[in-house]
């Protein structure tokens, strides 16, 4: 064992000295590692970053909230059949609301794409939600400042106004916005309340973060009538455990409503995160394979590298193989000795480029959310030590067997 | 006891087809404090016996103990181990690395053995004093002459005390004058109650020697002792 140690270490020092002598070819050498493990860490941080993008902002909408709606996210049905479903009105909500006993909280959702601007700021395309204050026992929302409206605001059609994060940041930079007067579509509101962050990138204009949250009577009363498009009811179930449950009552509560007869088909969806999370699971899997796929081949390229020096480098060094051997290093010596040198190589190599997918992961933040998991800095250097192992071995075992008498004679 | 016992060895390469007998059928004692010659014309199978006395290759047939042991019967490990503390090498080429200075030349072996750092330092600086090179012990290989070289590597075979120093050509590389210089260390070497085989095909280099086997188409040929021994002078300071 302690002479093992000894080896190791000897074989250590070997290997560092190979590599100083042969500093621009090391360096070439190290080049297709780097390069493999910047861009596989690369990748796998912007993937996780973007997962958790998602996780949080599915989790902001609150996991056990179930959406009846006219229309299916998810559906083998042909879409005419959808179209011709009769909208869902506030007056078949008031009704459902009254039915239903399961849920913590049921609202009404229907929403506007507006300009919203206060002065001179302006955003454009913002969703501008419209519900009553039940709204925001369906949702995991946290405020940064203020407060949602009441059920008096709502039903009384105020002219209040939540804005998300980004929404506040893009209007008032630097100013505190409660209490001010923003135009939504032309109309006068006051902002009451902003979110707090909830960071979910991936929902682009579904992320709470850009939008507008204001009162469904308020919308009626400036956008559209109530009959004009059909509302979709959020239904927020006592926890996950009582998903099914809550979904089976809803639906015949909201048939009920509806006075379907026993042979007639759902003409409303129930829809759920659920079906978001595996079509995102199916997406994400898809760019996760492909992308680590095609990151993997420049690493397997920089491997293939390594081999070639390696070989190049026992060829090299046959008569001082032969010479070690002589004076007394085993097979095992040799072949750590190789080891050692192609994975010091690797290492290196791999260090570098994970210090330069930390910058790039810092840099495209700014753009793609990216997460530097401590998993990923361990996958890195493991991944480039294993790769220095097994691109080594076939060249260290060559020279781990060569014959002493052999490669003394080799010139 | 015999250190080196030899019954009957033969050697067969295949190259090709073609099957060659490097070493027919050969038989010798050795015992300790021999100062050895091996001759031969090239192709004489010299080559082939100092790698099987080195166990750095394993007879064919016949029998080889080193020191009671069974050479042909031993693994890959066992014969590293043997070369390792039993065999100090000393080649025509000397065979240093050129990366390392002299000193960490000398201690190569000892790394193999698992000797200690401290104890190795010292060790490999002993073995450098002994042949005169105290003064150089962090020169590199290309900033010591010939003759210098030969002496780091005379340590490095030295520096594990083996049971036998073997020694192919060592003056092949180094002019006359330096050429005597180490053979004057060897006979030193020798009076200090070492063992040493020395492969030659020198006549005059094998007089050193105290006993000359001669080698001729893979048959010993002649195992005589030399009547007048060369005894050259060691000059200079070279052991303190």
């Amino acid at each position: 064992m302690r002479i093992f140690l000894y080896e190791l270490k000897e074989g250590l020092i070997i290997a560092l000295r190979a590599i100083i002598s042969n500093k621009i070819r090391a360096i070439l050498t190290m080049l297709g590692i780097f390069i493999g493990v910047a861009v596989v860490i690369t990748m796998s941080t912007a993937i996780k970053g973007i997962d958790n993008s998602f996780q949080s902002g599915i989790s902001s909408l609150g996991t056990d909230v179930l959406y009846v709606d006219k229309w299916a996210w998810f559906t083998n049905q042909e879409w005419w059949k959808i179209r011709n479903r009769k909208n869902i009105t506030i007056d078949e909500y008031s009704e459902f609301k009254e039915l239903v006993k399961l849920p913590v909280a049921v609202a009404p959702v229907t929403n506007t794409i507006q300009t919203v601007k206060y002065n001179e700021r302006r955003v454009d395309n913002v969703f501008v939600n419209g519900s009553n204050a039940d709204y925001i026992k369906t949702t995991n929302f946290t405020f940064a400042q203020g407060r949602f409206y009441s059920e008096i605001e709502s039903n009384a059609a105020r002219q209040v106004a939540i804005i998300g994060s980004e929404i506040a940041k893009k209007l008032f930079p630097n100013i505190d916005p409660i209490d001010r007067i923003i135009k939504i579509g032309g109309f006068n509101y006051k902002v009451i309340g902003v979110l707090a962050e909830q960071g979910s990138f991936i929902l682009g204009p579904w992320n709470p973060d850009n939008q507008v949250y204001i009162p469904i009577e308020t919308i009626f009363k400036n956008f559209f009538n109530r009959s004009f498009k059909t509302i979709t009811i959020n239904v927020r179930a006592n926890g996950p455990a009582m998903i099914d449950e809550t979904k089976a009552e809803i639906e015949g509560v909201m048939r009920k409503v509806r006075g379907l007869t026993y042979d007639q088909e759902n003409d409303f969806s129930i829809n759920q995160q659920e079906g978001l999370q595996q079509s995102y699971d199916s997406v994400v899997g898809v760019i996760q394979i492909a992308g680590l796929f095609i990151t993997g081949l420049s690493l397997f390229v920089g491997a293939i590298g390594i081999m070639n020096i390696m070989f190049v480098s026992v060829k090299e060094r046959t008569k001082e193989i032969g010479l070690r051997k002589a004076i007394g290093a085993k097979r095992r010596t040799i072949l750590s000795q190789f080891l050692l040198e192609s994975s010091a190589i690797c290492l290196v190599g791999g260090l570098a480029g994970l210090i330069a997918a930390v910058i790039i992961s810092l840099l495209i933040n700014q753009y793609v959310p990216t997460s530097i998991q401590i998993d990923s800095v361990l996958l890195g250097i493991s991944v480039s030590l294993l790769t220095g192992v097994i691109s080594g071995f076939a060249p260290a075992y060559t020279a781990a067997k060569m014959d002493p008498v052999e490669a003394l004679r080799y010139e | 006891m015999n250190i080196i016992k030899i019954e009957h060895i033969a050697k067969i390469y295949k190259v090709g087809f073609e099957e060659v007998h490097a070493l027919r059928d050969v038989s010798l004692n050795i015992d300790k404090n021999e100062y050895v010659a091996i001759m031969g014309p090239s192709g004489s199978g010299k080559s082939t016996l100092m790698n099987m006395l080195g166990c750095l290759d394993t007879p064919t047939s016949g029998l080889y103990l080193f020191k009671g042991f069974s050479v042909s019967e031993m693994t890959d490990n066992q014969l590293a181990n043997i070369r390792n503390r039993e065999i100090g090498f000393v080649f025509q080429t000397f065979n240093l690395l050129a990366r390392y200075d002299a000193i960490h030349n000398v201690e190569l072996p000892l790394v193999y053995a698992g000797v200690s750092k401290a104890e190795r330092r010292e060790r490999a600086k002993q073995a450098l004093i002994d042949v005169g090179l105290g003064d150089r012990m962090s020169h590199k290989p290309n900033e010591l002459s010939g003759g210098q070289r030969q002496r780091v590597a005379i340590a490095r075979a030295l520096v594990t005390n083996p049971s036998i120093i073997l020694a192919d050509e060592p003056t092949g590389n180094l002019d006359s004058k330096t050429g005597e210089e180490i053979m004057a260390l060897f006979n030193e070497i020798h009076k200090k109650g070492n063992t040493i085989i020395l492969v030659t095909h020198e006549e005059y280099i094998a007089e050193h020697a105290a006993r000359i086997i001669r080698l001729k188409d893979g048959l010993i040929e002649k195992d005589e002792m030399v009547k007048k021994r060369l005894i050259p002078e060691l000059k200079e300071n070279f052991i303190q």
